[in-house]
């Protein structure tokens, strides 16, 4: 274990998060299992009362978990030099088996908490709750994901030991290696590039047509969701070498340094933000078909796909822009 | 408020002053060597025959050997601890030395005065001081003392023909690894010590210690947030029935969750810039007056200091979840409590 | 109109200090009437207004509400009369705050900010334009002449002004429906005349009036249409209905 002070602070912020969403599940559990919306029993009024609290919590969580997850990477990288072949955030996470897994349980829970309330901000506009089920029975799966993100990440950061001789981006982001993250980086450039290209040309016009037409709503969340994961193996495979103007460096969190102005920072912000309006708009599909919902859902839906839409094409302008402003040639 | 205000401010201070010097004595190390070569006996150091340079020298991609002579001398009348080296670079004549600002402090003396050192056999030294070492990155430098080969020898009654230990330069960085084992197989009485190594045993020397200081004030924090529920739970009367009021005239739980919401984030601003703010003046411009004896402890000698102001994103948001998270976190419950009055309740008062 | 059937509101159900302030009343507000509430302390007057008003929700029974306008009963497909005994409390909330102007036995107007604050109070969570809010704000102060008042503290102001400030509050996101709990209880006859002066005057300009008092200057005054009486959370009677 290593006594730094942002370590502290993650796992401080991490138990904080977990008896807040272990509340809140506690709270969902009682609904589940009791809600009865004719009845105006006291227990009945005192669950109503607790969605207040609930929704509240998970917008915190959101907020929370978003900074976490942006300080997750930052210390990673501040540790790298107390690991010999580290270079950057992606040798540290590397020192041991649970830092990829937390970051990637980071960044799921983070989409799910946003989902989930972009699915109450639906309920709360239907005058019988009409989603109240599904969404705590969601919010029961989301407990699990966030109390395991914060005991891997403990894990991690205890079995943190300096001189731990750890590969860095060199090796781990390099074609060949053999690990998920090298067959990202080994994903031919010509090819991924066609493939972001087609995907976010296809995304952008299922979102124009749900916008004109209403329809093809779960073709457009399926597309949106699709480009998320494509548009993050992109970053892998070829953004980050022309970033770097280095053909052979894939690192995905060197972006996120000074020398290229930060420049990761919007573009992570643009996926996440555009994937989870994506998938909340896919997830209120289904409540079309609820009376109380018919009309209120479309419109969020539209604002949703709106939003996944232009912050999809900001992440395409930002990396035709790199790409454009790259010395590097092919 | 002012507890809130004072515990960002304790902990800005902290998180600030830990990095700072992390930074500096980064820097400094940069300077060392790469590589150096000690001779232990009975797993202590030992002193190393100069003879030791010659079989080093042979290890091919080997660039330079140099035999350094340093150690810690004791003053009895300061009951401080100075160390003792003599110069790569500079040369001194006998009977001239050159001190780091603490020692200059402690002693009271500056260049041209004469100082007596306690040899090791008896006889005293009367050395002349020649120079006094400027201000910058004195955490390290301040307790130093630089005297000439043969008045070290003298001071300390070393044997002819030794060092404390050898800085050996490689000609290739990368081979840096293979060389110490080299060195390791052919001499097994030494032990080669890595530059790199060194600045790791460093940083996480100064974590540990941040980290142990971290630790004292997260109890101070848990004191605070059961402060900031107290104080958000016990709502006045007053405060009760202004919010009684509000909700019989039409507003809704949300809304009046969102007024806390703001209220919360008006304080905790507040709050953050103040400590913040006070902190870096603190730190950096009072050289953090409140932590010396804490942090600093190298020897008695407590260098007088300006750090040089680095803050970054991840010092703040390491302060912010220490300190606005968990208050945030604390006045949740009981601002929903508050909103949740009964609307009636107005009309029963 | 408001239509109640059989509604019960019981407190502490369950527990050795179950008691039942509403019990089994069935009764229609009608539109554009003066109706008062009168019965002895206890007779669950308050209990029943704050059920009519959106404030509680019934234990059982229901309540109807006929021919008002909000963003809720537009959506809803048998527009004109719909049931509210269910509805999560943001909805009730919205219809309170749109149908419904509140005033209360005590003014409950907030202390240490300014008249038109506490008059602006109101619509607030409606996130209306805020200059319009101030223009109207400023137009009841002027019809109830207390304009000068507008920056003014709570505190400094006399009974007659607060009462004054209370109504001009109750009528700020421009309701079809008033309702006061024991509007006259702190105030002198002359004051009490006054009060229902201006009741007269709301009523003719077309608003719905419901009054819980005991004040024989409000239950015995021309005006009223309905008066119904309570007791023990029981309707007994109802007085000179035309
Ligand atoms: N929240 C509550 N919990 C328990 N009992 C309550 C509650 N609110 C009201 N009651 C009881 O209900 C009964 C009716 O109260 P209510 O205030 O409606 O009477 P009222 O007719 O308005 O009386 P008054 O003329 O004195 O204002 C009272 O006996 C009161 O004690
Ligand atoms: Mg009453």
């Amino acid at each position: 274990m290593i006594y730094h002070p942002a370590i502290l602070s993650l796992l401080t912020a991490s138990t904080i998060i977990s008896m807040m969403v272990l509340f809140a599940g506690w709270k969902g559990l009682l609904i589940l299992r009791c809600w009865d919306l004719k009845s105006g029993s006291e227990l009945q009024l005192q669950m109503e009362r607790s969605t207040y609290l609930v929704s509240t919590i998970l917008a915190y969580i959101l907020f929370f978990h978003l900074i976490s997850l942006f300080l997750y990477i930052f210390t990673a990288d501040d540790l790298h030099s107390m690991f010999v072949g580290a270079m950057c955030a992606a040798g540290s996470l590397n020192a041991n088996r649970f830092g990829y897994p937390v970051l990637m349980l980071k960044i799921v829970t983070c989409i799910c908490a946003g989902v989930w309330l972009i699915i109450n901000h639906a309920d709360s506009q239907g005058y019988d709750y009409p989603l109240i089920k599904p969404k705590y029975a969601f919010l029961l799966v989301l407990v699990p994901l966030i109390i395991g993100e914060t005991s891997l990440q403990f894990l991690y950061f205890a079995g943190l030991k300096p001189q731990v001789i750890t590969s860095c981006c060199g090796s781990l982001f390099s074609a060949g290696a053999g690990t998920l993250s090298s067959d990202l980086a080994a994903l031919p450039r010509v090819p991924m590039e066609a493939a972001l290209v087609a995907v976010l040309a296809i995304t952008c016009l299922g979102g124009i047509l749900f916008l004109k037409t209403g329809k093809g709503g779960y073709f457009f969340a399926a597309a949106s969701t699709l480009l998320f994961f494509i548009a993050m193996a992109a970053l892998v495979s070829f953004i980050s070498i022309y970033v770097y103007e280095l053909p052979t460096h894939h690192c995905p969190f060197c972006i996120l340094h000074r020398e290229y102005g930060y420049v990761g920072y919007p573009l992570y912000a643009a996926l996440l933000g555009a994937g989870i309006a994506g998938m909340g708009a896919g997830a209120l599909m289904p409540a079309r078909q609820q009376a109380s919902m018919a009309n209120v859902v479309p419109g969020i839906q539209r604002k949703l796909v709106a939003t996944s839409v232009a912050l999809y094409l900001l992440f395409g302008l930002v990396t035709a822009y790199l790409i454009a402003t790259s010395a590097l040639k092919f | 408020m002012a507890l809130y205000t004072l515990v960002i401010f304790v902990l800005a201070s902290l998180i600030f002053f830990v990095h700072a010097i992390k930074r500096e004595s980064t820097t400094i190390l940069r300077e060392a060597p790469e590589m150096v070569v000690q001779r232990q006996l009975a797993g202590r150091h030992e002193l190393i025959p100069i003879d030791y340079i010659e079989k080093i020298r042979s290890i091919r991609g080997v660039d330079k050997v140099e035999a350094r002579l340093w150690g810690y001398y004791y003053d009895p009348v300061f009951g401080a601890n100075f160390t003792v080296m003599v110069p790569e670079t500079k040369q001194l004549a006998p009977g001239r030395i050159i001190l780091g600002r603490g020692v200059a402090r402690t002693q009271r003396i500056s260049t041209g005065d004469m100082v007596t050192f306690r040899g090791a056999t008896k006889a005293s030294l009367l050395m002349t001081v020649q120079e006094v070492l400027d201000y910058q990155s004195e955490l390290v430098t301040s307790d130093l003392v630089l005297v000439s080969r043969s008045d070290f020898q003298e001071l300390f009654n070393l044997p002819q023909g030794h060092a404390t230990d050898l800085a050996v330069t490689v000609a290739n960085p990368d081979e840096l690894a293979t060389i110490a084992a080299k060195i390791a197989d052919r001499l097994p009485d030494t032990r080669p010590i890595l530059r790199s190594e060194i600045l790791r045993t460093y940083e996480s020397l100064f974590d540990w210690r941040g980290g142990m200081m971290t630790v004292i004030l997260f109890s101070a924090i848990l004191s605070f947030v059961i402060f900031a529920w107290d104080k958000a739970s016990g709502l006045s009367a007053d405060e009760r029935r202004e919010i009684g009021i509000l909700k019989s005239i039409g507003w809704e739980t949300s809304d009046v969750l969102l007024l806390k919401f703001w209220e919360g984030m008006a304080v905790s601003l507040t709050a953050f810039l103040l400590g913040t703010n006070l902190a870096y003046g603190h730190v950096f411009f009072f050289s953090a007056p409140l932590f010396e004896p804490a942090l600093k402890g190298w020897s008695v000698l407590y260098p007088e200091f300006r750090l040089e102001p680095a803050i970054d994103f991840l010092q703040l948001a390491i302060l912010f979840f220490l300190s606005v998270f968990p208050y945030t976190a604390a006045t949740i419950l009981p601002s929903w409590m508050a909103a949740t009055v009964d609307p009636d309740a107005a009309m029963r008062t | 109109m408001i239509r109640l059937a059989n509604v019960v509101k019981t407190f502490n159900s369950g527990k050795p200090n179950q008691f039942t302030a509403v019990d089994d009343v069935s009764i229609e507000i009608r539109p554009l009437n003066l109706t008062v509430l009168k019965g002895p302390s206890g007779s669950g007057k308050t209990t029943l207004l704050s059920l009519i008003g959106c404030m509680v929700r019934p234990s059982s029974g229901r309540i109807f509400l006929h021919g008002i306008e909000t963003r809720f009963a537009r959506h809803n497909e048998s527009a004109g009369s719909f049931e509210i005994t269910s509805l999560p409390e943001r909805f009730l909330n919205e219809i309170r705050r749109s149908t419904f102007g509140f005033i209360f036995q005590q003014f409950n107007l907030i202390k240490g900010i300014s008249v038109l604050e506490n008059i602006m109070l109101p619509a607030y969570p409606t996130g209306e334009n805020h200059t319009a809010l101030h223009q109207r704000g400023m137009g009841l102060l002027e019809r109830f002449d207390i304009k000068r008042h507008a920056p003014s503290k709570v505190e400094w102001l006399s009974g007659g002004e607060l009462q004054r400030v209370a109504i001009a509050r109750a009528l700020i996101n421009n309701p079809s429906i008033l309702v006061a709990d024991e509007p006259t209880a702190h105030l002198d006859s002359r004051l009490s005349h006054e009060f229902m002066k201006i009741v007269s005057e709301l009523k003719s300009k077309g608003k719905t009036i419901l009054i819980a008092s005991h004040d024989p200057i409000v239950y015995d005054s021309e005006i009223a249409d309905t008066v119904v009486e309570m007791r023990d959370g029981r309707i007994t009677g109802r007085g000179h209905e035309e």
